[in-house]
């Protein structure tokens, strides 16, 4: 079994007929994916990409039986999709969209909290399982089968991961971005526990960036639950204090935020951390031939 | 998106949050005049000159070449004339400015608040900021106000208060009244606040703030809560939604680069290195300034080009990483995804050929989509730019280049 999607999965598209859902959607559907259709309030009824419209998510649900969101609304009305999504029963919603007020995200992780609805981002590249389901903006030829998962808040930095592990003759099983906001639904803690408990994952690389207790939280999980090798980067050595680097939850606040705390952190708790990104892939192949968890004994 | 004091102090006013009084001016004769005006209001010859930069540590720094501090008290019109004389058009060095300092073009000729009165005066903090962990805002607070909170919490941990707000609940009565309780308020000066902290809350959240402090948060001599001084943070990406608060942007206190890269859609933060850099996603960019640091170089900026890295902004990219007289050598890091790198390294090309002769090595990584294509294409293109495929290539490159 895989991580979140598979080729089982039955995926809509909110923000359907839009640019940038019309692009992806094809995108999606090109690499296998089973796109079932999609969502723009007040085109319903309408087929596009020979696929139907519908007005509301619910009605999609309703008609398809879609298990999986994503969505490519505009950041105004992006937090309203992900409760209407979460509403609706979805059990997935992947929120791609950038730049949504904290404020929205603040109200819709509350709404999420009491339903039963997984939110993937928002400000992600989605996830993908290789040669199954891709949901999400990435380009697919990278992601080579294999059995490492990656999970990462940066889109283009999987992207590099992804590349150089398969380079290293490795592959993926699932790659999950989890996106660079300072709010998100699913924090790194819980992609890797997904991909601990997954049986076609044998190791995990973990990319984080300044700002934030997730890759920390992370961390400490991993001492005390990980059973398998999981590989580590923090973007942002040499990120100045106080500045929002492109990412909006990609700041340094205080003294626990900085690339190194967390790096320290990390490697304290048995992470093989790397300092620099262009080694990410030869040392996910280095620790999986040695085959051994760096875990300190519990005492 | 910073704003001054007076700015976030007008935006307070509309929320009925109470704050120190005080007139904006931009002159010392200006100054002066404001300095009448305040003293007929309120009867007091004194009066408080501040500052107008996107700075704290006003109080204690100083402006550049003098003695005179950026917050200073005044008793006469020509005390204070004299006081804003001196800070307008000066450069004010602050804790937080590093030494460049930032240059003033306003002050806020304010009341001064420790007028004489029934009870003694007393100073607090109070702040409203994201907790990112539980995805609730949190209300901060601290009986010891007008000093650097962060010190407060590293030596006296027990003196900080914290109260989180529910989302749907809003900041509820009782938690108002907490606060109050838990600063030791009581009568006129405990409703007061209970009333500050309310509307404060609800400014807070309607006006989209990132971050919103309160110091020192001060009770006057007869009771009154009012905000003496206010740093106040908005979300950007909700100015969407506040499009007049885009007009209290002050661009003199930005970056002039970092406005110009602004321009093309480009995210720029300068840095003090020698190694510029263009790089598509944010965290691949940081990603790429660690590495130049390990092979030996500083990174001389931030620069996410985002998903749309044509001849246009690469165009715009390297004019405005030349502008720097330290960089050394630029490094064009793309992982082609959707964008194919073929048209990318087209786009460096143009580029290259537009700006004419670059005097500094150019180094080009690119790597996904139509990668050889591109690396064939810039090798034929009989430029000088060194291109490599892998990152730890280009990592070598850099070193290579750092230590010629």
């Amino acid at each position: 079994m895989s991580v979140l999607v598979n080729k089982n999965s039955r995926i809509i598209v909110q923000g359907f007929t839009g640019t940038e859902g019309t692009f992806h959607a094809t995108q999606m559907i090109e690499y296998g994916t089973n796109v079932v259709g999609g969502v723009t309030p007040g085109k319903g009824g309408q087929k596009h990409l020979d696929l139907p419209v519908f007005n509301t998510v619910a009605d999609a649900v309703k008609t398809t039986g879609a298990d999986v969101s994503i969505i490519f609304v505009p950041p105004a009305f992006a937090a309203d999709a992900i409760m209407e999504a979460a509403e609706a029963g979805i059990g997935l919603i992947i929120c791609i969209t950038e730049g949504i007020p904290v404020q929205d995200m603040v109200k819709a992780k509350l709404y999420l909290a009491g339903t039963k609805s997984r939110l993937i981002g928002p400000n992600c590249p989605g996830v993908i399982t290789a040669d199954e389901c891709k949901v999400g903006i990435m380009p697919g030829f990278i992601f080579k089968k294999g059995k490492i998962g990656i999970v990462s808040k940066s889109g283009t930095l999987t992207y590099e991961a992804a590349d150089q592990v398969a380079k290293a003759g490795l592959g993926i099983s699932t790659a999950i971005g989890i996106g660079g906001d300072p709010i998100i639904g699913t924090p790194t803690k819980d992609a890797v526990e997904l991909f601990m408990n997954d049986d076609e994952t044998d190791g995990i690389v973990m990319i984080g960036e300044i700002g934030g207790g997730m890759e920390a939280e992370a961390a400490r999980w991993i001492k005390e639950n990980g059973t398998k090798p999981v590989v580590g980067f923090i973007a942002g050595q040499t990120a100045p204090a106080g500045r929002r680097m492109g990412h909006a939850g990609a700041i340094v606040g205080g003294a626990d935020d900085t690339a190194a705390a967390k790096m320290k952190i990390m490697r304290e708790c048995g992470i093989t951390v790397v300092d620099s990104p262009a080694d990410i892939g030869k040392t996910m192949a280095e620790v999986i031939a040695k085959n051994t968890l760096k875990k300190p004994a519990k005492v | 998106m910073n704003l001054h004091e007076y700015q976030a102090k007008e935006l307070l006013k509309k929320f009925n949050v109470p704050v120190q009084d005080g007139i904006p001016v931009d002159t010392a004769e200006k100054a002066e005049e404001a300095y009448k005006q305040l003293k007929v209001q309120y009867g007091n010859s004194f009066a408080v000159v501040k500052a107008q930069i996107h700075a704290g540590g006003r109080g204690k720094g100083k402006i550049q070449g003098t003695e005179q501090r950026g917050v200073a008290v005044g008793k006469s019109a020509e005390d204070i004339k004299t006081i804003a004389g001196n800070i307008i058009g000066g450069t004010l060095v602050t804790i937080q400015t590093g030494p460049a300092g930032k240059l003033v073009s306003k002050v806020l000729v304010a009341q001064d608040v420790y007028y004489p009165g029934p009870n003694p005066v007393k100073e607090f903090y109070l702040s409203i900021l994201l907790d990112r962990g539980k995805g609730q805002n949190v209300i901060m607070y601290s009986t010891e106000g007008g000093m650097d909170i962060e010190q407060v919490a590293h030596d006296t941990p027990d003196k900080i208060f914290k109260e989180w707000v529910h989302p749907a609940g809003g900041l509820l009565g009782f938690q108002a009244r907490k606060i109050a309780f838990n600063l030791g308020l009581s009568g006129e000066a405990f409703k007061n606040c209970v009333r500050f902290v309310t509307n404060l809350y609800k400014a807070y959240v309607e006006l989209d703030c990132s971050m919103l402090e309160i110091n020192p948060l001060f009770k006057t001599s007869d009771d009154k809560i009012i905000a003496v001084d206010c740093k106040m943070n908005l979300d950007d990406n909700a100015l969407m939604r506040h499009t007049d608060l885009e007009a209290l942007r002050d661009v003199s206190e930005e970056d002039p680069t970092e406005v110009e890269a602004h321009k093309y859609n480009l995210n720029f933060i300068k840095l003090d290195g020698n190694v510029g850099c263009m790089v598509n996603g944010a965290g691949l960019a940081m990603a790429t300034m660690d590495m130049i640091k390990l092979s030996g170089g500083e990174p001389a900026n931030f620069l996410d080009v985002g998903g749309t890295a044509n001849a246009q902004t690469v165009e715009a990219g390297f004019r405005i990483i030349l502008k720097d007289p330290k960089v050394k050598a630029i490094l064009i890091n793309i992982f082609g995804g959707i964008v194919r790198c073929d048209r990318v390294a087209q786009g460096v090309i143009d580029a290259y050929n537009s700006i004419g002769d670059i005097k500094v090595p150019i180094i080009v990584r690119l790597q996904g989509t139509n990668a050889e294509e591109a690396k064939k294409l810039i090798e034929e293109s009989g430029l000088k730019v060194q291109s490599a495929i892998l990152l730890s290539e280009a990592a070598s490159l850099v070193n290579k280049a750092v230590s010629a």
